[in-house]
């Protein structure tokens, strides 16, 4: 099991440790994951995220590789832009979905850490024609996401760069807390935040999150862990690999048409993108909310119209801030519109559900 | 974590308390810290008689969902209706407030076959 420089402060705090895509992780800390979302949401939480996944794309060709294995337009980026983006298999189903960051000259790709090792070897295949060079630095770069309201105010504190300059889905190489790093305003939970990506041994990672612990107390920082990231991306209807999208899902049912950009050329997928679109997409994504007290839709769980099942829940939890069960699913085409009544099957029962408008908060 | 001495367990991690006739359940610390932050707390109200083993209702926590097993036979006589409003009274005293249902045990015969507090924490390996 793999360890993040941040474990033994982890286990200090008193976290709930998992195992999580071959890392040891904290789900949660005692004050738990429903007080830890709201803190994201009112204040500001700081999440270790070092198991993602970085390769660095290097050489002439970069560009023209990054537009070949992603989805979304890499031509629209320069350097300091970070782009929302996804790679597919040539049926276009989803390898996994990543954040591409442009240095100008080269790219880093963000990708999820339990894909990390089939992604690097997806990439390497498709090298052919192309004079770039793939590294993986994912075991020397430590990440955390600062989030919520006051992580602007908490990190300004540690940083001479205004960071209030830095727009969404941007990002800037600079000095924080003392440490040249890499400091883009993104992250998975829909609120003001900033991720942190730092090259340096362990005791140095430790001092920054103590430093940036130090300088929210006024602002009531806390840590918090993986359970509240995934009710926090929920909450916002974001897709999370392995759940929403896999290799049986492709982009454009997925609801991800927006990064899918067939006007950019052929690209990994294109081909049977297009033609599953000509032909007329069979499902869709679609959120929905239950109206029913005391139900928490789960993963898998059958979704029905009368006697026909319809789908598959494929995330399911409770909106901590809506205070009722939400989840996200596929359905046959024809039942996404908003407000249209599904029935979810759990337990030999069936719970009432609405199809809802995303994100739900 | 604490495990009363007064209490008998079960290895799905519900307890009961025996006062004469009357068995209280609820689940067991280890069940709770598992759980995580309990939501929801549905038990059926329909229930009369019940048996061992028979499914008295559900607990929705953040993570994951459980059943709740009765660890004996007999006939419901009391639902925890304040865990309707409080369910997070299950985390912060799961042998007290966070009980959950009451039994008029058929059988009181029937608590020889769970386990005591040491028992227990063996088997959770605490």
């Amino acid at each position: 099991m793999k360890k993040t420089a941040f474990n033994d402060l982890h286990k200090k705090l008193g976290a709930k440790m998992v195992p999580f895509a071959g890392y040891e992780m904290p789900i949660q800390y005692p004050n738990g994951i429903i007080h830890e979302h709201h803190v994201v949401r009112s204040k500001v939480g700081v999440f270790d995220v070092t198991h993602m996944g970085e390769f660095i794309v290097t050489g002439p060709d970069a560009l023209a590789f990054v537009q070949k294995v992603t989805t979304n337009d890499a031509s629209k980026l320069n350097f300091g832009k970070v782009q929302y983006s996804s790679m597919c298999f040539e049926n276009g189903s989803i390898v996994d979905d990543l954040l591409v960051y442009c240095f100008g000259e080269y790219f880093m790709l963000v990708v999820n850490a339990s894909n990390m090792e089939k992604d690097f070897n997806w990439l390497s295949a498709n090298t052919a024609g192309f004079d770039v060079k793939l590294t993986d630095i994912s075991d020397e770069v430590s990440l955390l996401a600062v989030q919520g309201p006051d992580s602007v105010k908490t990190l300004q504190k540690l940083t001479e760069i205004d960071l209030s300059q830095i727009e969404y889905y941007n990002f800037t190489e600079g000095k924080m807390a003392g440490l040249d790093m890499i400091i883009s305003r993104t992250g998975y939970t829909g609120e003001l935040g900033f991720e942190l990506y730092m090259k340096c041994d362990e005791a140095t990672a430790c001092d920054i999150w103590e430093q940036i612990f130090a300088s929210g107390q006024d602002f009531g920082i806390e840590p918090v862990g993986l359970g509240c990231r995934d009710t926090l991306r929920l909450e916002k209807g974001y897709c999370l690999y392995g759940n929403d999208i896999d290799e049986t899902t492709h982009p454009l049912e997925a609801g991800l048409g927006w990064i899918t950009k067939f006007a950019k050329g052929k690209f990994n997928g294109s081909e049977a993108m297009q033609t599953a679109k000509a032909e007329g997409l069979k499902r869709r994504l679609v959120g929905f909310l239950c109206s029913e007290p005391k139900f928490i839709p789960r993963h898998d769980y059958k979704i029905f119209s009368g006697e026909t099942e319809i789908g598959k829940v494929t995330s399911g939890n409770i909106s901590p801030i809506l205070n009722k069960g939400m989840g996200m699913a596929y359905l046959t085409t024809g039942f996404e519109k908003l407000g249209t009544q599904i029935e979810i099957e759990a337990r030999g029962k069936r719970f009432i559900a609405e199809v809802a408008k995303l994100p739900f908060v | 974590m604490n495990y009363p001495n007064d209490l008998f367990y079960t290895n799905d991690h519900e307890w009961l308390r025996i006062d004469g006739t009357t068995g209280t359940i609820g689940v067991t610390d280890h069940a709770q810290g598992e759980l995580g932050d309990v939501v929801y707390v549905d038990i059926d109200s329909s229930l009369g008689d019940v048996c061992a083993g028979d499914t008295l209702g559900t607990i929705e926590a953040v993570k994951t969902v459980a059943d709740i097993l009765s660890p004996v036979s007999g006939k419901v006589i009391e639902i925890n209706n304040a865990l309707n409003e409080n369910p997070e009274v299950v985390n912060k005293d799961p042998y007290g407030e966070g009980w959950m249902i009451k039994i008029e045990l058929s059988d009181p015969a029937e608590a020889d076959k769970l386990m005591k507090a040491p028992e227990y924490m063996a088997l959770i390996g605490e």
